[in-house]
């Protein structure tokens, strides 16, 4: 049994939801400055140039890279063989976010209670947070903060067994090309594929999370990711006013399922694809 | 690049109908910001009678949420949000005589039937480019409903505020031009 105190979580989430606003990930960074060349688009090359300077920008001075400095995703795997000590675990996961979004200067944007009244929460609290329990005594934390402009645009679809790779295929399209270039373009794609419905709707999100150089260890999985990727990047959107370089990967992020179902989840993620991670 | 035009803050229903799907453009003075809230209070406001908290004749909405102000700066990240957000409302806040709208993303055709109607421009900044953007933001002033946090309203003083004409006054869409020699279905 390894004790841990909650308060060593909530120094660890403040400074991750700092750092995860200012610096974009070198992965995205690097997919950034690969895309800027392969676009074949004049005015797509300039709009890249002008993200990657804007990533520069937030790096050099400690800036927020979007000012939608989003809702607070926070995947948790706890070893099964730590002791939380000296409070509630969640309080102290929601005390690190409130420290966090206050000291860091980033933008509030939490509503208590989502149809009738709407108001703000002040300090970004609470945060969505997905805990699972693993062999160990480490406990590792996964913070994203997830902005709406491409949160809005996911989508997710029940499919039938029969619909196959090309229903598949057809979601993620279909998502992509409604969402146009309202999610902030290059995007990254995280595809769920299977489970129940808020399984696949998870996976969707862990897709997002996994570095976008990294592809699905399953080869036919792998070989989707490629795939989509290339389709996503023959629909035109491009870096928001036409191009090639609409999307920077897709992650697909598979699961067991029932024999009657195969659902479907594509979650958006802009090009400021912002993650965080630590273990403790 | 074709070569940027310069425009300065207010903006005649003259000046707007003269900028072209595709145009650059450089904004120089006040423009307000408005975001979802705000939208929403003031059309209701407007639907009980009353008046509104600033006058838009001739003046730029941005749809804009900062992030708080570092010590030292006049703002914080400063980037545009989804427009079509404020979809619902934007018909009616054309009434009030706005020339021009700055945010991301396409438009409802109801709203680009209001803005052949009154010679409205839409326009476009880079999403996500927040940081970059607000280095032309020298002052942000709260004007009303401070209570809304960042979806206050505020006059924003910006200099050579960069944008693209995406929807023009006679409903040309640049994001359609824009994007058709790309598509590859």
């Amino acid at each position: 049994m390894r004790t841990i105190e909650v308060e060593q979580i909530t120094q660890a989430i403040a400074k991750m939801c700092m750092e995860a606003c200012y610096y974009l990930p070198e992965d995205v960074y690097a997919a950034l400055v690969e895309g800027q060349k392969t676009e074949e688009s004049p005015l797509g090359k300039d709009v890249i140039g002008q993200i990657i300077k804007n990533a520069d920008i937030a790096r050099n001075e400690d800036r927020p890279i979007c000012q939608d400095t989003g809702m607070t995703v926070i995947f948790m795997e706890i070893g099964q063989d730590v002791h939380f000590v000296g409070g509630n675990i969640v309080d102290a996961v929601n005390a690190g976010v409130a420290k966090g979004y206050t000291e860091g200067y980033l933008r509030k944007s939490v509503v208590a209670e989502p149809l009738f009244n709407r108001k703000n929460t002040t300090n970004n609290t609470p945060a969505v947070l997905h805990t699972s329990i693993v062999p160990g005594d480490k406990v590792k934390i996964k913070l994203a903060p997830k902005g709406f402009g491409s949160e809005n645009k996911s989508e997710l679809k029940m499919l039938v067994p029969a619909d196959g790779v090309a229903g598949v295929k057809k979601v993620v399209l279909d998502t992509i090309l409604h969402a146009g270039e309202n999610p902030c373009p290059p995007i990254v794609v995280g595809v769920g594929i299977g489970g129940t419905m808020e399984k696949a709707a998870i996976l969707s999100k862990k897709a997002l999370l996994r570095n976008i150089t990294e592809r699905n260890e399953h080869p036919e999985y792998a070989k989707l990711e490629q795939e989509l990727l290339e389709l996503i990047n023959k629909t035109g959107i491009g870096p928001q006013l036409g191009g090639t370089t609409t999307a920077l990967a897709v992650n697909v992020e598979w699961y067991p399922t029932h024999i009657a179902g195969l659902p479907v989840s594509v979650n958006i993620s802009c090009h400021a694809t912002r993650h965080a991670e630590v273990e403790l | 690049m074709t070569e940027k035009i310069r425009i300065t803050t207010p903006l005649t229903e003259e000046q707007a109908r003269k900028l072209k799907a595709g145009d650059s453009v450089l904004i120089t003075g006040t423009i307000f910001s408005a975001r979802d809230a705000a939208h929403k209070t003031m059309v209701e406001a407007l639907d009980r009678g009353e008046k509104l908290p600033i006058d838009w004749q001739n003046q730029i909405v941005y749809y804009l949420g900062p992030t708080p102000a570092k010590p030292g700066n006049p703002i914080g990240s400063a980037g545009p949000t989804t427009s079509g957000r404020m979809d619902a409302y934007t018909p009616k806040m054309l009434e009030q005589g706005i020339k021009a709208m700055i945010g991301k993303g396409s438009r409802k055709p109801e709203v680009v039937e209001a803005m052949k109607k009154h010679g409205v421009v839409y326009l476009a900044a880079v999403g996500g480019a927040a940081a970059l953007i607000s280095k032309c933001i020298k002052k942000y002033e709260v004007l009303a409903y401070p209570e809304l946090g960042p979806e206050a309203v505020a006059a924003l003083e910006v200099e050579d505020f960069p944008a693209i004409v995406v929807i023009d006054s006679e409903g040309n869409s640049y994001y359609e031009e824009g994007q058709k020699p790309y598509r590859r279905l």
